[in-house]
């Protein structure tokens, strides 16, 4: 196929005043993403109705569990300590965050609105921790309100016959932070699904199976490596973290959370990567 | 040595003496002594194009843009035609950054897109109509948008009065029609006063009062001397805005020429004649060398080549011959466009010639 081309190059090639422009912008940094993805996720009602509902949630279930705790429990058994009643909400509250959190992401590779973000602001993963730091923070600071909700209104309701912990417990105040971290980091894992899959209704799937799946399915694989597989799941993980008791088929706190820690990074730093590589 | 300014100077007077090939190597040369002159200073550079170096895209077997070299200029509008799946999207989203390119570099305004500090304010680009969230208002959509580069949100209520959106602003964007949300990515690409705006297929969805309208803002940004680079797969449309045509086909390069040379490229112009005593005419103009053909369907027509219409007419008064019709027929830009995409067309549709069904009466 021939190529035709102008005999001449048109003569307003480098002619013509500079056009007339407002000066507007500055460089485009990290902290100016992460200001525009605050402005997304306050501006759309769901966003803001879900997290305050997954906060809710939780100290609402919480106060139920704990009012409903049967009186005749056998000392020492596994998760029935006022705690554990207390956050009891917590899966009902980490699948509101993990499905928002997919959809935050989701939505904007459905309607192209990634493409102009990412046009915007030339390095994808600025986007990536943009969005991690805005709702990550908003999902922390929620649930971390919440937590201290459930655990102070669940304890005062506490029908069961075991003692009820205090704040100044040992273990106590680890546990309540951690519910509320471990809502943040529920958030970081559906946004990074979403970064990787590119979909919202994908994230959510797979962010589900993850999180409420893998346990059943885990439970069905047999010996010491089955055991090990259900402790390092994510949710597990984030009960551990939240345990204070810390029964034998979880692991001890700290290293439930190096082990959610790990998820969260690693996830995020799977996105990161192939956000770099990938078309978007 | 001399100072890169005067060097840059001289480079841009040669552009205009030079090759299509060799002026690219020239600006690649007179680019990178701007680039060194002010390294990551704000736009205003006289000379704000988009710039396109053998880039070549692949998706496993296919090639989508293959070794495309081309330069958008400012202070035109320049059309960027081709068949559907001629690869013009994959084009603007490698000058995006979107896509990564196989091989070849896209700049604007001198540089990858991606290595400008504030993007917004180099280029002004709208890729998807309705790449808004349903539930959020266009004025947060914008505000977002523009929070990313720091653009006070004044500016947003300024563009949202430029698309006359201005009304609908808060509502959730989700129950704008597509020429709304049309708008709404017009108002996107110019939040940051670009010097050069890119658009794809912006004339889609628009109801006739939006196509007026988006001819005249075209016109009015190149009249600037803003960079203008607008897609479509209609010729009809482009015609009516575009200085500069960009012809692509199967990713490739097909013309890349003024819309005078584009129309020069269609066949010699004719003139149609019907009258009842063809033979006498023919006689008539025979002499001064005239080629006349007969219309295979109308016993009364015949097509005059190589002779103005006033001629023949004045040749058939001398010879006493009664005309019923005489008109000059030109090819449309529109029969050119088709005529040169043709082998191009992927995807070929069984219709009439272009050429027989888009002859028009001048």
């Amino acid at each position: 196929m021939d190529t035709i081309t102008a005999s001449h190059i048109s003569d307003t090639a480098d002619a013509g005043p500079p056009v007339m422009r407002q000066r507007l912008g500055r460089a485009v940094t990290e902290w100016s993403v992460t200001k525009a993805e605050w402005i997304k996720l306050r501006s759309v009602r769901v966003n803001v109705v879900g997290v305050l509902a997954a906060a809710a949630a939780l100290v609402l279930l919480g106060v139920l569990f704990s009012a409903l705790a049967p009186k005749d429990m056998g000392p020492g058994g596994t998760a029935t300590n006022s705690v554990s009643f207390a956050f009891g909400g917590i899966s009902l509250s980490q699948l509101i965050i993990g499905v928002l959190a997919a959809l935050f992401v989701g939505s904007e590779y459905a309607s192209g609105l990634i493409r102009t973000t990412f046009g915007a602001v030339a390095r994808r993963t600025r986007v990536l921790r943009a969005k991690a730091i805005a709702f990550g923070c908003a999902t922390w600071l929620a649930m971390t309100l919440g937590a201290f909700g459930a655990f102070f209104a669940g304890s005062a309701v506490y029908s069961g016959n075991l003692p009820s912990y205090s704040i100044g417990d040992p273990g106590v105040l680890r546990a309540v932070l951690s519910a509320g971290f471990y809502g943040a980091c529920v958030a970081l894992i559906g946004m990074a699904v979403g970064f990787l899959v590119r979909s919202a209704a994908a994230a959510i799937g797979l962010l589900l199976g993850l999180l409420m799946l893998a346990p059943l399915l885990a439970e069905l694989v047999p010996g010491t490596a089955g055991d090990t597989l259900i402790k390092i799941l994510p949710s597990n993980a984030g009960e551990a973290m939240m345990s204070v008791t810390s029964p034998d088929n979880l692991l001890p706190p700290w290293p439930g959370f190096a082990v959610l820690v790990a998820w969260v990074v690693g996830l995020l730093a799977a996105a990161a990567v192939t956000l770099g590589r990938r078309d978007a | 040595m001399l100072p890169a300014e005067a060097l840059g100077g001289e480079v841009g007077a040669l552009v205009q003496f030079t090759s299509e090939h060799a002026a690219i190597t020239a600006l690649g040369v007179a680019t990178s002594l701007r680039r060194e002159d002010a390294p990551g200073g704000p736009a205003g550079h006289r000379g704000a194009m988009i710039e396109i170096t053998s880039l070549t895209k692949r998706y496993g077997e296919t090639v989508a843009v293959d070794d495309l070299s081309f330069i958008v200029r400012p202070g035109i509008v320049t059309g960027f035609l081709g068949p559907n799946g001629a690869g013009k999207s994959t084009t603007m989203r490698m000058i995006l950054g979107l896509d990564n390119p196989s091989r070849g570099r896209a700049t604007v305004n001198g540089r990858p897109l991606v290595e400008h500090a504030a993007p917004l304010t180099e280029l002004g680009a709208l890729l998807e109509a309705r790449a808004i969230h349903p539930q959020r208002s266009a004025r947060n959509h914008l505000r977002a948008l523009a929070a990313t580069t720091g653009i006070p949100d004044r500016r947003v209520d300024e563009v949202l009065g430029i698309v006359g959106l201005d009304e609908v602003a808060d509502r959730a964007a989700g129950a704008f029609s597509l020429g709304m949300g049309q708008r709404l990515g017009i108002a996107s690409a110019l939040l940051g006063d670009p010097e050069t705006v890119m658009l794809d297929e912006p004339v889609n969805g628009l109801d006739p009062e939006g196509i007026l309208w988006i001819r005249k803002l075209l016109k009015e940004l190149a009249a600037e001397g803003r960079t203008v680079f607008v897609s479509s797969h209609l010729m009809s449309e482009m015609a009516l805005t575009a200085e500069h045509f960009i012809i692509i086909g199967r990713g490739r390069l097909i013309a890349d020429v003024s819309a005078a040379e584009l129309a020069a490229m269609g066949p010699e112009p004719q003139v149609l004649v019907r009258t009842p005593y063809g033979d006498r005419l023919r006689q008539a103009l025979a002499s001064d060398g005239a080629r006349v053909t007969g219309d295979g369907e109308y016993p009364d027509v015949l097509y005059v080549s190589g002779m103005e219409s006033d001629v023949i007419g004045r040749r058939s008064a001398e010879a006493g011959v009664e005309l019923h019709e005489l008109a000059p027929l030109q090819e449309s830009l529109e029969g050119i466009f088709m005529g040169l995409t043709q082998e191009a067309v992927q995807y070929h549709s069984h219709g009439a010639h272009p050429s027989t069904t888009t002859r028009q009466a001048a």
